[in-house]
């Protein structure tokens, strides 16, 4: 059985697909920020902290101030499964505004293999939608 | 969910006609010195005085126009407080235009934080594009490219706003083109129109673009470059095949041959066209070879071929290509620019950085792995075939 998407399993399994990915880490050897992954409409959210390939702590919550994160990507959860399905390709969704974006495009559109590879690690966690 | 952009276009012969309908009182010329010295300048500068409006003009713009260069411009437009910025010349005059559009309107922002996901909300002011050149499509598209001279680099930014207004395609611009600047920045149409219908972001529309641009690069630019002072039709449809693949490229994106003739164009300093094209074939090939390209309906859109076979297809249009580029006297490897093995080897860590940087690889159907963009640039270098 799959995690459900949000959760602090799915938080957990995301973390692990991250930190056995050789593929990531090397695609992202000199990425430096963490993200809130916020579901609207809801008060849940994914928070990850990505640095140098490996992921540094990953967490579920509802706290908006659990952590001040460099950036914040926020959609509705019905994009958020299409974007873990490996339909609806991050950056696409973000120029498109399906995903709203609070911090600096063009750092991620600098990196955008890492990016591509942390949703390659996504659509490998059984996930619970 | 996707978008298609597009100015409005006026075309074809006597389109310079237009700017004597436009509404307002003052208008601003952003251009270089080479025509600003010959009667293009005064062209447009007559047809905006007899629509009743105060001119000013800006004709300092290099090649590749820096960020300090369009800091001027900004500065000048502030005090003028034009209703229109006319962008006149190639891809630098016109993203110099665009770059002075943002900076004036939104003086908060660095140029590197404009970006699609916000709006500017520009308002002060309106955009003409008239391209002076057949290729960079940039009087189409959103992007602007600027460049950084201090890190040797090129910052690629976009916004939909920053779609100019109006497009004036006039070919009587271009007939004058020399046959060099007509190769270069034709084979640049090639290259938007190649990486439009490939991109991960492709759509029907720019599909439709992309292929109608290509058909009309392969038909008319070797007339354009070889017979170009007289062949006014050839002139005329590469400039309108080069306004089409800007229009394919700026709503599905390109690929790497941008990224990396982004990348070694601005280290080199080799002109933007003669460095994308330079590197299409190459970045073909590494792309072909892991299957389903679609550059095999690209050569049978082209009658190069009716077979389906489309790793047959692929080799007949990279061949047509290299083809292409030869018969244009193009250089088709890093060497035969003139750059050692040595300047390649010691700029090679800088160049793969980047490339792999570059937004313009965003979209690219295959994405390198480990040493491949080295290993790109190694081949290009030797004017090798890519066999990985």
């Amino acid at each position: 059985m799959g995690a459900k998407f949000p959760s602090q399993a799915w938080a957990d399994a995301m973390k692990e697909a991250v930190n056995s990915s050789e593929a990531y880490a090397a695609a992202a050897k000199n990425w430096e920020g963490d993200f809130y992954f916020v579901v609207s409409g809801s008060e849940e959210m994914i928070y990850m902290d990505l640095w140098h390939g490996q992921c540094r702590d990953a967490a579920y919550t509802t706290d908006p101030a659990y952590k001040t994160p460099e950036f914040k990507i926020t959609a509705k959860h019905d994009q958020w499964v299409k974007v873990l399905q490996g339909k609806l390709d991050p950056i696409q969704g973000m120029m498109t505004r399906q995903l709203k974006l609070d911090g600096n495009l063009i750092k991620i559109m600098q990196n955008v293999k890492a990016a591509q590879e942390l949703v390659g690690c996504a659509t490998q966690v059984d996930t619970e939608f | 969910m996707w978008f298609f952009s597009s100015p409005q276009i006026i075309f074809g012969e006597d389109a310079l006609d237009h700017l004597e309908e436009l509404p307002g009182k003052r208008a601003f010329i952003v251009t270089d010195p080479v025509l600003d010295s010959l009667d293009f300048t005064a062209r447009v500068r007559g047809h905006l005085t007899a629509a009743g409006m105060e001119v000013q003009v800006f004709a300092e713009v290099e090649p590749d126009p820096s960020i300090q260069t369009v800091r001027r411009g900004v500065a000048q437009i502030a005090a003028f407080q034009p209703d229109w910025i006319v962008g006149l010349g190639g891809g630098s005059s016109l993203d110099a235009a665009k770059g002075m559009w943002a900076l004036y309107e939104r003086p908060d922002l660095e140029p590197e934080e404009i970006s699609p996901v916000f709006d500017l909300k520009l308002h002060k002011c309106k955009l003409v594009a008239i391209p002076t050149t057949s290729g960079t499509g940039s009087e189409a598209t959103m992007y602007v490219v600027l460049s950084d001279p201090e890190q040797r680099r090129k910052i690629s930014v976009g916004n939909r706003e920053l779609i100019p207004t109006l497009a004036l395609i006039d070919p009587s611009l271009t007939s004058q083109l020399p046959p060099r600047v007509t190769a270069d920045t034709g084979l640049d149409a090639l290259t938007h129109a190649v990486e439009a219908y490939t991109a991960n972001f492709r759509n029907d529309y720019s599909d439709a673009l992309a292929l109608k641009a290509a058909e009309l690069v392969f038909c008319y630019l070797p007339r354009a470059y070889e017979q170009g002072h007289t062949d006014s039709e050839a002139r005329e449809k590469m400039a309108n095949a080069a306004t089409l693949a800007g229009l394919a490229f700026g709503n599905s994106l390109v690929g790497m041959a941008h990224a990396l003739g982004h990348s070694f164009g601005g280290y080199f300093k080799i002109p933007h066209g003669r460095a994308v094209s330079l590197f299409l074939p190459y970045v073909m090939e590494y792309t072909a070879n892991a299957g389903g390209s679609r550059y095999g309906e690209i050569a049978r859109h082209l009658r190069l071929t009716d077979g389906d076979d489309e790793q047959r297809g692929a080799r007949i249009l990279i061949d047509a290509t290299r083809s292409l580029e030869e018969r244009l006297g193009q250089p088709t490897s890093i060497a035969a620019m003139g750059i050692s093995p040595a300047a390649l080897e010691e700029a090679l860590e800088t160049l793969c950085a980047h490339a792999l940087s570059d937004s313009a690889i965003l979209a690219a159907p295959r994405m390198p792995a480990g040493d491949e963009l080295e290993r790109l640039f190694l081949y290009a270098m030797e004017g090798k075939e890519v066999d990985f």
